[in-house]
Parts: structure tokens; sequence; C-alpha cells
């Protein structure tokens, strides 16, 4: 076990005030990505930083390569940290960047030399050792972050949302060049971000964060298919939340009802959570008069999908996602009635509220 | 990628153009900043230099060479030779503090860093005098052990150093505060001690702001009156700062003289400006420069998407 940490808890300000980690544990694996995911203020950041060392928790261990370093410094944690900002140092050449942990470290110059060059070449920027960083690129720039951060053989690499600074495109090519570039390191990373395609697509590990805890961890089919808590159900893949009761062993939720939990009481609240591609819709006929049928408000258009906003027959609104072929294929516009058909609906006994 | 560039500027100047508009307007500004800068500003330094001249250059000359008025000039250089530098550490000592670090009190402190900026220079030197006085709170032991401090050198270099200690400290503190504190905790987690990231991070990224601060703290130790003239005493040849030396000749209507030593001090100032704006062009050079790199980003972004496993 590479990173571990254990019932981590820290507070900023007052004593009294929320924490913005609250006994978090988790372990990355060995050699693979494992991400961080989490709305913005859930803690993720503060918890990479606690592990790097730049937070001191208030209770809790942080273990690295097996060892205890909730007391040891940043410096000889031996982790590489790779800031949002890249903070590269802006009066440094590229060469001196990637050099400075061993410069600092005392290495000989013959050493630094070889190792910048091949950190270079690994990160695919062999020709730019001369320049300065703000010569350089956004894409660019994020990459000697890392060549920096890598310089000095870390156990851990830690990526503060890393492609969060960048446009959309950078960002896809560079979380592919990511992806292919550790698997060629086989170097530990822990990478926060609070885009969930990029965790998904980055690594086979995800710690889901919520208020400070780990509020679920798995792969992300476990996650997005067997959701533990309402909150990962809605956070993963915006589903629709439809509110109803149970009655005769069934969620009755606004017009429609699916299968509630097992041992669920008689007439308890319960939330379903569905997702927007979870939904079939048929054209319902003109005398059609169930309570299934809704409202087509819009359709809106992105690419080969189709988002369709509807009104339930209770006023509640529903977003259904389809192929424009589908669409099509169905003949739907905007105004008509259609028949709503659950295909999956994930039903949470009520505790909770939106 | 330069296509960008002078793109984004044609845009820039065709905005300006449209706020040009109103030609007689733009004329009445101008001519009223610059006759406001001609009268207040040009004219007088005109004058320094001409009544310096007014007898030719070698009463300039002899004028400037007088015993009385080197003595002042190297005092005026004593003590800011002495001011600066320790203004410089304690400066630098004093951002890095307010900058990096959360402790009560934190806010009164900074307030009261500003304290010689918002407290007149007489009430400082009266201050000292207060002090160190003969009447003073520590005048009878300072006399018991025979030494002197008001209207001696060590009160004006005391004086000097009251004065101007904001001023490195603001600056540095402001360029410190607005580059965040990123690049020193990147240096952290590669190893670096303190010091290392003091020396090697720090103060090359704040180094135009602390030579600023320096510029304009050299320039406040050379020219201050206030507080000097307090705690000096007038004692020609011992105790006389330049400003005071151009006060005292002024006095006796020795004009030349005067003026001769009031050059050096315009020049002083005309210098301080020249370098100041150095340093902002140096400064603004790098902002530009990293404002302009994310125009090169979809030139770029190729070679990223090109990567070989």
């Amino acid at each position: 076990m590479t990173v571990a940490v254990e019932d981590m808890t820290k507070r900023f300000g007052r004593s009294d005030g929320a924490a913005a980690v609250e006994s978090a544990s988790f372990s990355a694996r060995e050699g693979e990505i494992t991400t961080l995911l989490g709305p913005s203020g859930s803690g993720k950041s503060t918890l990479l930083r606690l592990i790097a060392g730049l937070e001191e928790p208030d209770s809790g261990r942080v273990l690295i390569a097996g060892k205890d370093v909730t007391r040891v410094s940043p410096g000889k944690r031996n982790v590489g940290f790779v800031f949002q900002s890249y903070a590269l140092f802006r009066h440094l050449s590229v060469f001196e960047n990637v050099a400075f942990g061993m410069r600092v470290r005392g290495r000989s110059e013959a050493d630094v030399k070889a190792r910048v060059e091949e950190l270079l070449k690994l990160v695919q920027l062999s020709g730019t050792s001369a320049r300065f960083p703000s010569q350089l690129s956004g894409g660019q720039r994020q990459r000697i972050a890392l060549a920096r951060a890598l310089a000095t053989d870390p156990a851990v690499l830690l990526l503060d949302e890393p492609f969060g600074a960048l446009d959309a495109r950078v960002r896809v090519e560079l979380r592919q060049w990511l992806l292919e570039f550790q698997k060629k390191t086989k170097v530990t990373t822990v990478l926060v971000t609070h885009d969930q395609e990029e965790a998904f697509e980055l690594s086979e590990h995800v710690v889901l964060l919520s208020e400070g805890k780990v509020v679920q961890t798995g792969t992300p089919h476990e996650l997005y298919d067997r959701p533990k808590t309402p909150f990962v159900a809605s956070f993963l893949g915006g589903a629709n939340v439809l509110r109803g009761s149970v009655r005769f062993g069934m969620a009755e939720v606004g017009s429609m009802s699916v299968e509630a939990p097992a041992g669920t009481a008689e007439g308890a609240s319960v939330h379903a959570f569905v997702r927007p591609h979870d939904i079939r819709l048929v054209k319902a006929e003109p005398e059609e008069d169930s309570v299934s049928v809704a409202r087509v408000e819009r359709l809106t258009r992105i690419g080969a999908q189709v988002k369709v906003s509807l009104e339930l027959a209770d006023g509640e609104p529903m977003t259904v996602q389809m192929s424009k072929v589908e669409v099509d294929s169905i003949g739907i516009e905007a105004g008509d009635r259609v028949l709503v058909d659950l295909r999956e609906a994930k039903v949470f006994v009520e505790d909770y509220s939106i | 990628m330069s296509g960008g560039v002078a793109g984004t500027f044609g845009r820039s100047t065709e905005r300006r153009h449209r706020v040009r508009e109103g030609r007689l307007l733009r004329g009445a500004l101008i001519f009223g900043a610059l006759s406001f800068l001609g009268i207040f500003l040009i004219a007088p330094l005109v004058t320094v230099f001409a009544s310096a001249f007014a007898k030719g250059f070698g009463a300039y000359v002899t004028a400037l060479s007088d015993p009385e008025t080197v003595s002042a000039i190297e005092l005026t250089l004593l003590a800011a030779g002495i001011a600066v530098p320790l203004n410089l550490v304690f400066g630098v000592a004093a951002a890095w503090l307010f900058a990096k670090y959360e402790f009560p009190g934190k806010n009164i402190l900074l307030t009261l860093v500003d304290l010689p900026f918002s407290v007149s220079p007489v009430i400082a030197g009266l201050v000292f005098v207060l002090l160190f006085g003969a009447q003073g709170w520590l005048g009878p032991w300072l006399s018991a052990h025979d030494v002197r401090i008001i209207f001696a050198v060590p009160g004006i270099v005391l004086a000097t150093i009251f004065v101007t200690f904001p001023m490195v400290a603001r600056e540095v503190l402001a360029v410190m505060q607005s580059q965040g504190n990123d690049e020193e905790e990147a240096a952290l987690t590669l190893g670096a001690s303190g010091w290392q990231i003091l020396f090697r991070v720090t103060l090359k990224k704040v180094r135009w702001g602390l030579l600023y601060g320096i510029i304009l703290c050299n320039a406040r130790a050379m020219g201050e009156f206030g507080a000097v003239s307090v705690v000096s005493g007038h004692i020609r040849g011992e105790t006389n700062t330049m400003p005071l030396h151009v006060e005292i000749l002024y006095n006796e209507y020795n004009f030349v003289a005067a003026f001769a030593v009031a050059s050096l001090l315009a020049m002083l100032a005309l210098v301080t400006l020249f370098i100041k704006k150095i340093a902002e062009w140096a400064a603004h050079a790098r902002s530009d420069a990293a404002e302009r790199a994310p125009l090169g980003e979809h030139s770029l972004s190729a070679t990223v998407g090109s990567t070989p496993s």
C-alpha cells in the first residue's frame, strides 16, 4: 500500500466550524491512478494537501510507503505535487524548474543534467529547456510541472485538478496523454477532480467525497450502478429525483411505481433517482388518460444526443436523454404527450432532503 | 501565433480611437495637464538648476566643495547607508511574516507598520528627543554613560530609519500578496528548506518590488527634513544633512550654494524616478509575456494530441 489516509480530520478557522475533511480514510493503489472526486467544497483538495503535508491535520494519519509521515515535513515525504495553477518558478528556465528538487538536494551537475533531459524527453518537451514558463502554453506548463514533480523520484504523485485551468479541447488531449504517461511510468498517482468524466476515464479506483467525508469508494461502474447514498446517485449522472411513498411494497413516485427496497415499511417516504438515459418514451394516444402521461416541453440537441425536457402529470420536471435516431423513430416534438417508462430507478428511503 | 497577437493589438487600438473622439475635449485636457505640470513641476525644477548655475559652473563646484557641504553630503550618505540596508532586512522579514503567516493581532501590527507614514515627521523627531534627549526618559542614563544620541549622528540615523521603515515592507508585501504562495509551496514539496525557499524563490519573485522599495526608501532617507531637523541641532559640519544644509544656506542668502546642494537632491529624485520606471517596465514585460502565452495554446496543442504511447 503506497499511500493511505486514516481517519483524517481537518478544520479551518474556529474549532467549532465545519470540518473541511472529516474522518476520511482511503488508500491509493500501487502503480495506479486513484481519483478523489467530489463537488467543489467537498474537501478533496484539502485531503490532497494533507497527504502532501501542506496542511496539518487535526487528527488522523498519513502513511506513505508504509511509514507514518503525519509529522514529517512536506519535503521529506517523498511526494510530487502538481498544482492547478502549475506554480512553476517564473524566474527560472524550464530546465532549472525541473532541476529545482535535485538542486536543493545538492545532486551533482552531471546527475541533474542527465535527469532533467530524461524527464523533458518523457514529457515530450525536450526543445524547451531554455525557455521560461511565461513562454509556454498552459498544457506545456502542466507537463513541465509534472516533470518537475517527478524529478526526485517520488513514491507518489499528487495532482490537484491538473487540467482545471485548461480549455476543453486541451483538457481532453492532456487527459489521454496523462493516462498513457502513467501506464508507462507506473508511478502511484492520486488525482483530484470535480469532473466525473475525467475521474472515470483516468482511473479504476474512485474515492467520492461530499462535505469532507468519503461517501463511497470503488470502480466507476460500482459507483454508477450501485450508488450507496442519494448524494452519489444524484452527483453521478445528473439523475431526476422523484418523490413518493411506499404502497404494497412498491414505491409510488410521482405518477409511476417502481420496486421499493426490500423491507421498506409501508407508507415510508422515498426518493427515486432515475438517470436521463434510463427512461423510455412512447408517444401517447390522444385519448390516453393515464397518470404516466407527460408533456414534452422542449427538445435540445447536443450532437447525436437529444435532451428532452418533460413536465410530468403532477407538474414536476424530468429530463430524458436519448439518441437523435430514437427521437426520430418515435417522432416526438415539443408539445406532444408521451408515456413515460422508467427502465431503471434507484430508490432511497427518506432520510434526506434535496 | 503572431497573427493572433497582431489581431489583438488591432482590436485594442480601434477601441482607443473610439474613446478619443471629441478632439476639443482632448486638447483642453492635454493643455490643462501640461500647464499644471509646467507650473508645479518643470518650472521649479528648472529654477533649481538655473539658480545653482547662476554664477557659472566654477561657483557651483566651489559651493559643493565647501567642507561643510561635503560634510552634509557625507552625513546624508551615512544615514541612508545605514537606514536602507536595515529597512531592507526588516522590510523583507515583515512582508514575509504578513504574507505567509496568520496570527492574532496581525491587523493591528500591520497598521502599526504604517505609523511612520501617518505621523507627522516632526512628531517622529520629537519622540526621539523625548526618549533620548537630556530631559528625556533615557537622557540621564545616556549622559551618565557619555552616549550622545540627540543632536548627534545616532539621532539622525534613528530618525531616518523611523520615517522610512514602512517603505520596503509595504512594497514587498504588495508584490508577495499579488503573487500568492504557490511557488513557495511547490518548493516546499520539492524538498527546499526555509532559507532555500527565501533565497531561491521568494526573493527572486519579489525582486522588482524590492528594488522599487529600496529606491523609494533611499529617496526618502536622503530627502527627509522634518524628523531629522528636530533631532539634529543643526551643528554645521557635524549634524547637518543635505536638506538641513540647504535651508541654512538659503537663510544666509547664499543662493548659489543652497541651490547647488538642492540640485544634487533634485538629481537624486530624477535618478530615482528613472530607476523606478525601469523596474516597472521590467516587471511589466514579464506579465505581458505571461498574458500572451495562452494564444499559443492551439498551435501547440497539436503536439500533445499526436503523442505516441
